[in-house]
């Protein structure tokens, strides 16, 4: 069906107008309209924090507006809950699949709706309403196997049948395709196409424009909780998609590559950390290898490979059980985070949530915790340091909301990011060592993270970078540590070819 | 400013209190009245204090132990090993009104609160046993103790020294509530004035990231295991000292139930972190003005537990951020529609969902 233009559209199945939600201390949306109409699908763009899963979470029921309308199919709504919006005919399909993979496959399509027989489930018309409903999206899934033992780009096609099946008017899809490989979302798209060719109006939220173009008709753009505009996918260039959604970022990205050419290491001086066949059987093996001053190393491979682990040895983490270290020349044996950070070592973890913000507390606080943890408690910050200390760092890398009362549980992703760094960045580390900085954080913040990472350096920190991309770690690395099933098996040059790195993953060895 | 008060998570239980103190007003018209005899305050509101002070000691170490994450199942057998081994000291020296005797017999009993401490410390510390597992054991094994040292028996003392502690008046006003008193001021201000409370906030919400960011875990867990048992220590001190005599199987019976209520009714959350003393002052008040409310409202102790009961619940729901939003909703479904604002920040509920997309 062919995108359609606003003059001669037909009425919104879906019209929210004037939206706005505050939480504690963020104002999420700002008198947003959205309008979603029968038979497209339509993409919310914007970062991490420009309001997408507000509004989502508005339109389902989640959360209550404080000003503005919703309007369903010409009903003025006021959803007091996501059950509310589901008798309104609004679907969700999360990211985290949110069915029983311990029922069956039919069981979940029809969990809450099963047909019943003398007061008890109909297996055999529950099996049969099912293989209907996959029959009808064209999905080969036997009904009666378990919802589990399938992988998750099944489970979430089992989850649009579900939604499907409450004859869903409008159904939500937020970033279905994450974990999802080629193939299976070319299986999901012919099936969300099948779903907008019958009427349905498709909300999708993607990260990779690559789909949002190949999918979208319609898009709306996000930034800072208010809306950019209203875009029809066809007319709408990729470079205007970006500026739209990043609003003054983008000339960031170019002066990267710049500042990362000129970050040279200096031979003369010892390095900040060597280590010499450090490892811990099985995930690590042991890794020789030195970090000098004014230097970004990167840590490549699969997830898996060690490279955490490797990390972790190094701060202390873990202890290891081979090998040595030395710390500015000196053999040192780190036996916690606290040894390591006495030598001026700074760790951010992969894992921001679990094992790095302090959620329930303020990111004052949460900027400051190394520090006084390192001047221990009965040296507290003065008031007026700490404020001096965050305001500067706040402003310094861009910290929104600006205020330091916030708790940081309600800050994006990236913004979350930012203050983990700045928590290191105000103990003036020697080594920083950063375990996937960018990952699950929009375009912005990682734009700004990676030119952080090169400025550092430039200033004589020694950087370990570990990442997933290797386009991330080929542009900001002056040397490439590459990982592969806890093996070390090559360190090359920051100017080697991303194809190159690639292969020797792939290959596992050297030519 | 009204605002900042309706939100203070400290409103609810202060009007409990109130509601509370009122009641008894209305039941007994003298029960606000203070006598004044040989320079000594009398009443009810003076027997609130002091019966209430050694609860409140221990709520106090409570307080920092669950705020850490953990819990402290063991201080009602702290309390009676505690008032067991000075009792018995005392009992065993020919003249128990001298000085070093009852210094002597307080130090041995602090001194053992403090070996308990370290001992729960080490389980949930080093070991990494779960803090409601390490202080069962304690907790059960503990009162077994005190009735070793006691012979089974309830050991009396006459010493006039010793009664100061719990019976004895200073300023007009009871010595135990003076205590109690003093050990929060000091808390206080050592857990606000230096960075302790924000390090002990901050293992409780995510002990790993805590760790991470080289916070000493260890040794924080195991000063406020340590900090609890003392707390312990020194209320069961009062509890013989009151009525001079250690008996081991009543004394601080039940305790750990009064202070964690209180710790609760105070505001400060059983899954850790945000902590306020001040709550859990105000949760001890609470429970020791339930308990004279029952005998001087005259309900017969088979209801007494009910009652109880009935008070806590209605103070923990008003403190429940759902039921709150409930109220606030019905509330709204008259008035403009309430607005979250900053001021609500204060008291942001645990539950809430975080608003980044």
């Amino acid at each position: 069906m062919a995108p359609t233009s606003t003059a001669e559209s037909p009425t919104p199945v879906v019209e929210m107008r004037d939206i706005s939600i505050s939480f504690p201390g963020v104002k999420a949306l700002d008198g947003v309209t959205f309008r979603l109409l029968p038979g497209e699908v339509h993409a919310l763009m914007g970062e991490n924090g420009a309001g997408k899963s507000t509004l989502i979470k508005a339109l389902t029921g989640v959360y209550d507006i404080d000003a503005g309308s919703i309007t369903v199919a010409g009903v003025p709504c006021r959803f007091t809950g996501p059950r509310q919006a589901q008798d309104a005919g609004i679907s969700t399909v999360y990211q985290e699949v949110n069915l029983c993979t311990n029922l069956t496959v039919a069981e979940n399509i029809l969990l809450g709706r099963e047909p019943r027989r003398f007061g008890r489930i109909d297996h055999r018309a529950l099996n049969r309403r099912a293989r209907d409903l996959l029959s009808h999206l064209e999905l080969d899934i036997d009904p009666r196997s378990t919802l589990g033992a399938h992988p998750i780009a099944i489970q979430q096609l089992v989850a649009i049948a579900r939604a499907t099946a409450v004859s869903a008017r409008v159904l939500i899809l937020d970033e279905p395709t994450s974990s999802l490989d080629a193939e299976e979302v070319a299986e999901l798209f012919r099936v969300i196409r099948q779903l907008r060719d019958n009427g349905t109006a498709v909300l999708f939220v993607s990260h990779f424009l690559d789909q949002v173009y190949e999918i979208s008709d319609r898009m709306t753009v996000l930034r800072n909780g208010r809306r950019v505009g209203e875009y029809v996918t066809a007319d709408f260039g990729r470079h205007q998609l970006v500026t739209a959604m990043l609003g003054r970022e983008l000339e960031l990205l170019d002066e990267i590559a710049e500042t990362a050419q000129e970050t040279h290491r200096n031979d003369m001086v010892p390095p900040i950390v060597s280590t010499s066949d450090i490892g811990r059987p099985p995930r690590v093996h042991p890794v020789t290898l030195d970090i000098f001053p004014g230097e970004v190393v990167g840590l490549a491979g699969l997830l898996g490979s060690g490279r955490t682990e490797f990390a972790r040895l190094l701060f202390g983490a873990d202890r290891p059980t081979s090998g040595h270290l030395s710390v500015d020349g000196k053999q040192a044996r780190l036996r916690s985070p606290r040894a390591a950070i006495a030598r001026r070592f700074a760790f951010t973890s992969e894992d921001r949530k679990a094992h790095g913000i302090v959620g329930e507390l303020s990111v004052r606080d949460n900027l400051v915790l190394a520090l006084q943890a390192r001047r221990g408690f009965a040296r507290p910050l003065s008031a007026k340091a700490k404020n001096r200390l965050v305001r500067r760092y706040m402003e310094a890398l861009d910290i929104r909301p600006r205020d330091p009362n916030t708790l940081i549980k309600n800050l994006s992703g990236g913004n979350q990011q930012k203050v983990l760094l700045a928590r290191w960045l105000i103990t003036q580390p020697a080594l920083l060592i950063l375990d996937e900085p960018t990952r699950g954080i929009d375009v912005g913040a990682k734009a700004q993270i990676q030119k952080l990472v090169t400025e550092l350096a430039a200033d004589g920190m020694a950087v370990l970078f570990i990442s997933t991309e290797l386009d991330e770690v080929v542009r900001i690395s002056d040397r490439i540590a590459l990982m592969r099933d806890g093996h070390n098996i090559a360190q090359l040059d920051g100017g080697c070819p991303v194809s190159e790195l690639t292969r020797l993953i792939a290959s596992g060895s050297q030519q | 400013m009204t605002r900042r008060v309706i939100a203070s998570p400290l409103l609810w239980p202060a009007l409990a209190l109130i509601a509370l103190l009122g009641l008894n007003v209305v039941l007994t018209p003298s029960f606000l009245a203070i006598r004044v005899e040989d320079d000594h305050l009398y009443g009810s509101l003076i027997d609130i204090l002091r019966n209430g002070a050694p609860t409140m000691l221990v709520a106090l170490g409570m307080t920092l132990v669950i705020a850490s994450r953990g819990i402290d199942l063991s201080v009602g057998a702290v309390v009676a090993i505690s008032g067991a081994l000075a009792c018995a000291h005392i009992a065993a020296q020919p003249d128990g009104n001298s000085v070093t005797t009852v210094a002597t017999a307080m130090l041995i009993a602090l001194g053992a609160a403090v070996v308990l401490g370290l001992w729960n410390g080490i389980l949930v510390s080093s070991f990494g046993i779960q803090p409601i597992i390490a202080t069962l054991v304690l907790m059960t094994a503990g009162r077994g103790i005190a009735l070793l040292i006691t012979n089974g028996q309830i050991v009396t003392v006459t010493s006039e020294r010793f009664r100061v502690l719990g019976a004895g008046y200073a300023l007009g006003l009871p010595v135990a509530i003076l205590v109690s008193l003093a050990v929060f001021a000091v808390v206080a201000t050592i857990t606000r004035r230096s960075a302790l409370g924000m390090l002990l906030e901050a293992i409780g919400v995510n002990p790993e990231a805590s760790r991470l960011a080289g916070v000493r875990y260890r040794t924080i867990v195991f000063a406020v295991y340590v900090f609890s048992a003392l707390c312990a220590g020194i209320a069961g001190l009062m509890i013989a000292s009151n009525i001079s005599a250690a008996d081991a199987n009543n004394a601080g019976l039940w305790i750990e139930m009064d202070a964690i209520l209180a710790v609760v009714i105070g505001g400060t959350s059983l899954l850790g972190g945000r902590f306020s003393l001040t709550g859990t002052i105000l949760g001890a008040l609470i429970i020791q003005t339930l308990t004279t409310t029952v005998y001087t409202a005259g309900i017969t102790p088979e209801t007494t537990l009910v009652f109880k009961a009935v008070v806590v619940i209605a103070v923990c729901l008003m403190q429940a951020p759902k039921f709150r939003r409930l109220l606030r909703r019905r509330r709204g479904a008259a008035g403009p529609p309430t607005v979250p604002d900053d001021d609500v920040a204060e008291s942001a509920p645990r539950t809430d969902t975080v608003a980044a997309s």
